[in-house]
């Protein structure tokens, strides 16, 4: 089947099966490995991807559904190669990652967050991260990492008078 | 950590973690990722039946589907292939990628199906025809002692495979001295690494130049020799890619039955072929579940609390075939009293074959359970004599100023300071007002208790208990290697010869190459050639990267320090010792005319006549680097197992609703010892990773079987993995005794948290349920094998009021 997805704001034209996952095409037909299969049962959350915004399980949906959808993955998330968003950046700062396989689906899951709560606590941090499994960290500089990045984008967007005068 | 600081300039400092920028932009290279032209793929058939004997495999249905290009027996892999190598002397134990003729476990390897995609292998899976005839299976490890239990290796005779009794000390002489004995069993629940990455390889061969190209997600110390001996081909046709990320390993990516089958295939068909487990292939038969022991112990101990001896039996279920299960009860033999002067040890290290699937190299390799027992025994022996626990742990610890320490096992402990790193974990959490809160918990109506744990991690990896397991092996050295390379316009390139897994290797090498030559670690490029052009290496087991990738990369910086000076010195026409090298440079001790590190490295590269007499010109320098101590075969069952011991001491406190029975951790505090820190951020994620693991491990994770053989927990929603609501905040309190046995004073860290964490969150359920007269002898303790208990004691002290 013929389906068009919109992939990190450019429109994809894959032939695939009907059976075939989101996930494997996007790894397969787009070459976008960034996600990755950990359980293809939709628990670990190594395949999050966002859909129209939301955090989707990538393994748990199959491309023809994604048809006409805007989805954004991970490799669609820093502004131009060799760049970091603030996100991808205060992960590399806090090391809240080992191994990366988690990553992706962690900082996608946490970048949602984000969009829709710009002061979250800690608490709501692991609201939003309780779907995606990551065996390496424990998850505290996990945590951190979206802390820290909250902080920045608030203060990147706030006046500067409001920022306290920072340098 | 201030002090580290002012020793050094990278090392401790709080620098990121170079490996991370790849990952964060999902450019990491898994194996998953790496599809070659051509390439085929692999789906498994498991076995149905705990044990059946195969009598045909009817392949015909899925052959005559449209993409699929073949299946493969275990009978044809068997003929073209020796046997996997087995680390212990049972010849009879023969171990092959796929069931031969009988099949030993539920999910057993059966068949492999070839097909162009890895959808149309398994639709193809489902074609193959076997037929079994079932045979007599046991799964407990008690059960297998017994001679008249259905053998899974008949022509082994027994399901013994190891039973070895070492005493070391006059353990008899100290229990009929010790005023006070006590003796009970714990039982640690079969669990493993789980990385959320299953196992993946991709070969080619390519039948002109007769080389098998391999990429894959492990963690296998000498993965090339044993995959060219079961491939019968010489181990220098054989090319590792190293240049491979893994997803997670924490011991267990070791895959030889994978690669083999898969290397078979790329040589049988002409075409490259992929095989990447899916979850269930994994948790079933991909041989990578941790230890399932049963320990009994005895404690001889006097009415002040010390305990003076101590008589361990360990019986470990280790499935179906060897692996390394029998190694992982020789491996806590090198800290089998913990951090404790316990005079004298009998210990029984049994391992024994049942129809479960193979276990596989667990992070810490069997030491979490060993601590287990030793941390219930000293949470017993204070409870008896009615002390603190803390106290009775204290009064046993080994002394600071009693270090290097002998145990009575033979392995000589580097260093520690135990009283200091309990008092400033006391003074951090306050702990007459940890008490006090519980207390507080309890007379809410709350059930709540204190775990403490105080445990070793031993660190520096060699492989001793191999020989003092097995007298015909013979290993005394488990060396690591790095090569330093300078080209001819300065930059600097560091090679290390494994493959990572989300230690910071990349970090960790040029940290102290940076370190030592006092250059900028950021222009250091690391490299991982492929096995073919690698030096010696043992690959990041038993927590020992930062002692030997990071002590062979202090020597080999020092070999090419020590060159630049002699290069330097004698341009400047300077005697050796006269000159000094400095931030790269190298000019005279007394001060003026220096040469920089360009024209020193013009000097090797172009200028052979201004280089000292007989100089090799370039510049670069190697270093394999032996593990400190431990060089020596075993005597007398003793020997010297790891070099250095990291100490860890955790105070938990959890409370729990008595009806719904569900622990929560309310405070989790780790004292966390390893010396000198190289990255504090990679230490830091390895304690914590490691909490959550081992609080897995107590509570969460157990691959459970059922009466018929079949395991249970197959999938990501029986099998529970701990997510950020389980995981508390983790308080770290630091403290440095460095090792007089390492280039820094560095030990070990990359077990740290999960050694310590399982008897740590059941000793506090213990203290939580105590008031009832219970507590929990095995792991993992459910939520509801709490509420049961807690229900069943309310039951029972109720009709003892009424009757």
């Amino acid at each position: 089947m013929k389906v068009a997805l919109l992939v990190n704001g450019a429109v994809r034209e894959v032939d695939v099966e009907p059976r075939k996952t989101l996930l494997d095409t996007l790894r397969e037909d787009l070459s976008l490995t960034g996600a990755h299969a950990g359980c293809e049962h939709g628990v670990c959350g190594a395949c999050t991807v966002l859909v129209d915004g939301a955090p989707v399980r990538s393994c748990l949906m199959f491309a023809v559904q994604a048809d006409g959808l805007d989805i954004t993955t991970i490799e669609g998330l820093a502004s131009a190669p060799g760049e970091l968003s603030v996100l991808q950046d205060s992960f590399c700062e806090t090391h809240g990652l080992q191994c990366g396989f988690c990553t992706p689906g962690m900082i996608l899951a946490s970048h949602a967050l984000l969009e829709a709560n710009p002061a979250p606590t800690r608490a709501d941090i692991a609201e939003a991260i309780s779907g995606n499994i990551c065996r390496c960290t424990g998850y505290g500089q996990i945590v951190e990492a979206v802390e820290l990045a909250a902080e920045r984008l608030r203060l990147a967007n706030a006046p500067r008078a409001a920022a306290g005068g920072r340098p | 950590m201030s002090a580290e600081a002012a020793r050094f300039r990278f090392v401790s400092a709080n620098r990121r973690v170079r490996e991370d920028r790849r990952f964060v932009a999902g450019h990491g290279r898994y194996v998953a990722d790496i599809a070659l032209e051509g390439m085929l793929h692999v789906a498994i058939l498991g076995a149905q039946h705990p044990a059946a004997r195969i009598l045909s495999i009817d392949p015909s249905a899925a052959l005559a589907m449209p993409g699929v290009h073949y299946v493969l027996t275990g009978e044809e892999l068997a003929g073209a292939t020796d046997q996997l190598m087995n680390g212990l002397d049972t010849p009879n134990v023969r171990r092959f990628p796929l069931a031969l003729g009988q099949t030993r476990y539920a999910g057993e390897w059966v068949a492999a199906v070839v097909a162009d995609t890895r959808a149309l292998a398994e639709d193809a899976c489902e074609k193959v025809k076997v037929s079994y005839e079932r045979l007599p299976y046991l799964t407990q490890a008690e059960e297998a002692l017994d001679p008249s239990s259905p053998p899974v290796h008949p022509a082994h005779g027994s399901n013994v495979l190891l039973d070895k009794q070492f005493v070391w000390g006059e353990v008899d002489r100290h229990f009929a001295e010790s005023p006070r004995q006590l003796s009970f069993r714990v039982t640690w629940g079969r669990n493993s690494t789980v990385p959320i990455e299953t196992f993946g390889v991709v070969a080619s061969w390519d039948p002109w130049s007769e080389m098998l190209d391999v990429w894959a997600s492990i963690q296998m110390p000498k993965y090339p020799d044993q995959i060219a001996r079961a491939l019968r081909i010489p181990a220098n046709n054989v090319r590792v890619h190293h240049d491979v990320d893994v997803g997670g390993s924490y011991g267990v990516k070791r895959g030889i039955k994978h690669t083999v089958l898969a290397a078979h295939l790329a040589r049988r068909l002409g075409r490259p072929v992929r095989l990447l487990e899916d979850r269930l292939e994994n948790m079933r038969g991909g041989d990578a579940h941790g230890p399932e022991r049963i320990f009994d112990v005895d404690v001889a101990f006097d009415d002040a609390g010390i305990v003076r001896s101590m008589k361990m039996r360990a019986l470990d279920n280790a499935g179906a075939y060897a692996g390394r299960a029998p190694f992982q009860l020789g491996k806590p033999i090198g800290a089998i009293v913990g951090p404790y002067k316990i005079e004298s040890v009998a210990y029984r290290a049994q391992s024994v074959t049942t129809n479960k699937a193979v276990q596989e190299a667990v992070r810490g390799f069997g030491q979490s359970p060993t601590n287990y027992a030793i941390e219930t025994a000293l949470d017993k022996v204070g409870l008896a004599c009615g002390l603190d626990r803390i106290e009775v742990r204290r009064r046993n610890f080994i002394r600071k100023e009693e270090f290097p320490y002998l145990i009575p096992s033979g392995t000589r402990y580097d260093s520690g300071d135990y009283h200091t790193v309990v008092d400033k974990v006391l003074a951090h959490v306050d702990y007459p007002a940890l008490v006090a809160e519980r207390d507080r918990l309890r007379a809410e109506g709350m059930l709540a208790g204190i775990g403490i744990a105080a445990c070793l991690e031993p660190s520096g990896g060699n492989s001793a208990f191999e020989p003092l397991l097995n007298e015909k092996n013979e290993t005394t050295t488990w060396m690591e290697s790095v090569r330093i390379n300078v080209d001819g316009t300065g930059c600097v390139a560091v090679t290390i010869h494994t493959t990572s897994s989300g230690q910071g290797h990349e970090t960790l090498a040029a940290t102290v190459v940076a370190e030592v030559l006092e250059i900028d670690p950021d222009l250091i490029r690391i490299v991982r050639p492929d096995s073919l052009a690698c030096l010696p290496s043992n690959t990041p087991v038993g927590s020992r990267m930062a002692i030997m990738m990071g002590g062979a990369c202090f020597h080999a910086a020092q070999k090419l320090k020590a060159k630049l000076l002699r290069i330097g010195a004698h341009r400047l026409g300077l005697a050796p010792e006269a000159a000094r090298y400095q931030g790269g440079s190298v000019g005279a001790v007394s001060g003026g005319q220096a040469l920089d590190w360009a024209a020193l490295v013009n000097i090797a590269h172009r200028n052979f006549h201004l280089l000292p007499p007989d100089t090799e010109p370039g510049l670069e320098s190697t270093h394999v680097m032996q593990v400190p101590t431990g060089t020596s075969l075993p005597k007398d069952g003793r020997v010297q197992m790891y070099p250095c011991h990291s100490f860890e001491f955790h105070l938990v406190l959890v409370a729990l609703d008595p009806v719904l029975g569900k622990p929560e951790i309310r405070r989790y505090v780790i004292g966390h010892d390893c010396g000198t820190v190289i990255n504090p951020h990679i230490v830091k994620g390895m304690t914590l990773g490691g909490i959550a693991h081992g609080l897995g491990a107590a509570l969460l994770e157990e691959f459970v079987y059922d009466e018929e053989g079949q395991m249970l927990t197959q999938s990501f929603m029986d099998y529970l993995l701990p997510s950020s609501h389980e995981m508390p905040k983790v308080e770290i309190v630091h403290h440095c005794t460095p090792s007089p046995f390492t280039v820094f004073g560095q030990k070990g860290s990359g077990e740290s948290g999960y050694l310590g964490a399982p008897a740590a969150i059941s000793g506090a359920l213990n203290d939580a349920v105590a008031e009832f007269g219970i507590s929990f002898d095995k792991l993992p303790i459910r939520i509801s094998a709490i509420s049961d208990a807690v229900a069943a004691a309310r039951v029972r002290s109720s009709e003892e009021t009424t009757s």
